[in-house]
């Protein structure tokens, strides 16, 4: 692509190194910029600028905390602090607070286990986790990471640490989503589920 | 089974071309670097999604040129099958069933069964195992889905688990807790596999003792034994007390990856003690029990093509193989030839429906 000046080359080079962006996009993002006041990209980027700087993370979970050391969650008197919910990064909090079924607290890992990519549990948070849980009052560890071959993996690796530690272990299950139909479930999916079925009678 | 006809674009030294094919016989006559393996080439493509020369897609284009499309009418079980295949470089390559995409080239693999006995088919005799664990493993995977799922999966713990060992040897320090996830899926992996496996060769190899005999008209005894540790009661206690040797290599010691066939005449490996004759006898011998497997598992005869084989074999081998084709024990056959007189004389005498194309560069 070629840019009638530098500057906007620059600024369309920077904007498209985020992610889903294209060059067009990225183009289109800057020129707009260009049509509003001055004050508007003052803005955004002091927006910007305060979010990379000011941002703290908690010492507790490695969620994102908006000032201190701890964040609103591990804060809150309302969450049930004897339950932690293991995943892998934030976006995964947000997800599951979204359900409006859970708690209890989180840990955020930052990462799954892959030594391919170079990740072992020295780059991940599994250290603090097994160290908060063998401090104070957590009954149990549901661990809600990705079902791939390495979220897998990371589940098998952690749940192994915490065995001494005499605490109950559990993992989110895996099967049909609501709604869903038998017929257009994969099979792992569906074998899965068959594997992990639930018991009626008992209930 | 058979295919009615092939269409080529841009792929290797054809620039557009088309085929018609008979459901029976067909030969396909022309000099050297006239394209006779590249029309069987493409014919893999399509029953397999790969070449079968080699491995990379963006060889297999034309000079000059940045993609290739190949697309073949065939009929399977009495309904037709159009399968398109186009590889643009740079792109992901496409696959089309009767003009649908198919997401994932596992899908489409075992759908239509071929064997290709080509003249470099004595590799799988005098190189290493890799060469037979390919072998096998492709004819399982057209065969057994589970086998395949098995299969990717087992290859990518192997892929991680190395990667964790070298992690260790740069740190001079073994986790053994953090090695337990990937011992656990590779060993629970290698022992279904190789269970597969076994149950495999001991249904193909009857059927290879039979064709040996038939192809070779001799008597001597030859065998395939499948060798693994994985089968073994201690393979558990003895995966992971290769830790230390995988630690000091680099690389993990025990699991499926490092099985291997043996092939045996007379009690010895055909590798060191066999004559050329008997080893060529013997791959086709293989290919044929694959044919045969292949038939009995999917119920419909795969293709059959024969790369070059009358100039490799002597007279006799060829009159029985010929004899096979009389008796119209396979479907649709493909041979090239670059004689074509030989191939008329050879197939004269033979009651089946017989198409030349004479091929020019």
């Amino acid at each position: 692509m070629n840019f009638p000046s530098k500057l906007i080359e620059e600024a369309v080079n920077e904007i498209s190194r985020l992610p889903g962006i294209g060059k067009k996009t990225a183009l289109r993002l800057a020129l707009h910029l260009l049509k509003q006041k001055e004050t508007v990209t003052e803005e955004l980027s002091s927006a910007l600028l305060a979010l990379r700087k000011d941002i703290r993370y908690c010492t507790t979970c490695h969620n994102v905390a908006d000032s201190g050391d701890t964040c609103s969650i591990c804060l809150s008197v309302r969450r049930d602090k004897q339950i932690i919910c293991v995943v892998e990064d934030i976006p995964d909090v947000l997800a599951i607070e979204n359900t409006g079924q859970y708690q209890g607290l989180y840990h955020v890992l930052g990462g799954v286990i892959s030594p391919i990519q170079g990740i072992g549990p020295d780059e991940l948070k599994i250290e603090s986790l097994i160290q908060r849980c063998a401090g104070s009052g957590v009954q149990e560890v549901i661990l809600a990471l990705p079902a791939t071959m390495e979220g897998d993996t990371t589940s098998f690796f952690i749940s192994r640490k915490l065995k001494e530690l005499n605490i109950k272990v559990s993992s989110i299950a895996r099967g049909i989503p609501i709604g869903g139909e038998l017929e257009y479930t994969d099979e792992v999916t569906l074998g899965r589920s068959i594997l992990t079925r639930v018991n009626y009678s008992s209930e | 089974m058979h295919l009615k006809n092939l269409k080529l674009l841009q792929f290797k030294n054809y620039a557009k071309a088309e085929f018609q094919f008979s459901p029976e016989i067909n030969c396909l006559v022309g000099k050297n670097g006239s394209g006779k393996t590249n029309i069987l080439d493409a014919i893999h493509y399509l029953c397999l999604t790969k070449s079968a020369i080699n491995g990379a897609d963006s060889l297999a284009v034309q000079h000059g040129f940045d993609f290739f499309t190949l697309m073949g009418d065939f009929e399977r079980e009495g309904k037709s099958l159009e399968v398109r295949c186009v590889v643009e470089s740079g792109k992901k390559k496409q696959l089309l069933q009767n003009g649908k995409a198919i997401d994932k080239m596992s899908e489409h693999v075992g759908l239509l069964p071929i064997v290709l006995i080509a003249p470099d088919d004595t590799r799988l005799i005098s190189e290493g195992s890799e060469d037979r664990r390919r072998f096998f493993d492709s004819m399982l995977c057209q065969l057994d889905r589970q086998y395949m799922d098995q299969l990717v999966r087992y290859q990518h713990f192997l892929k991680q688990r190395n990667a964790l060992i070298k992690l260790f040897a740069d740190k001079g320090k073994w986790q053994e807790e953090l090695m337990e996830p990937y011992n656990r899926e590779l060993i629970q992996g290698s022992k279904v596999l190789a269970a597969k496996r076994q149950a495999f060769v001991d249904e193909y190899s009857p059927l290879l003792v039979d064709y040996y005999s038939f192809i070779s008209d001799a008597q001597e005894p030859v065998s395939i034994s499948y060798e693994t540790q994985c089968l073994e009661e201690d393979f558990d206690t003895a995966f992971r007390a290769a830790a230390s040797k995988d630690f000091v290599l680099k690389r993990s010691t025990m699991g499926i990856h490092k099985d291997d066939f043996v092939f045996q005449i007379g009690g010895y490996p055909i590798k060191k003690f066999g004559s050329q004759g008997q080893q060529k006898s013997f791959v086709i011998g293989l290919k044929l029990a694959q044919f045969q497997v292949f038939h009995a598992h999917l119920q419909v005869k795969p293709l059959l093509l024969l790369d070059d084989i009358f100039d490799k074999l002597d007279d006799g081998r060829i009159s029985q193989l010929m004899k096979l084709v009389a008796d119209h024990a396979f479907g649709q056959l493909f041979i090239t030839d670059a004689r074509p007189e030989r191939s008329k004389e050879i197939l004269k005498g033979i009651n089946a429906e017989c198409v030349f194309f004479e091929l020019r560069s």
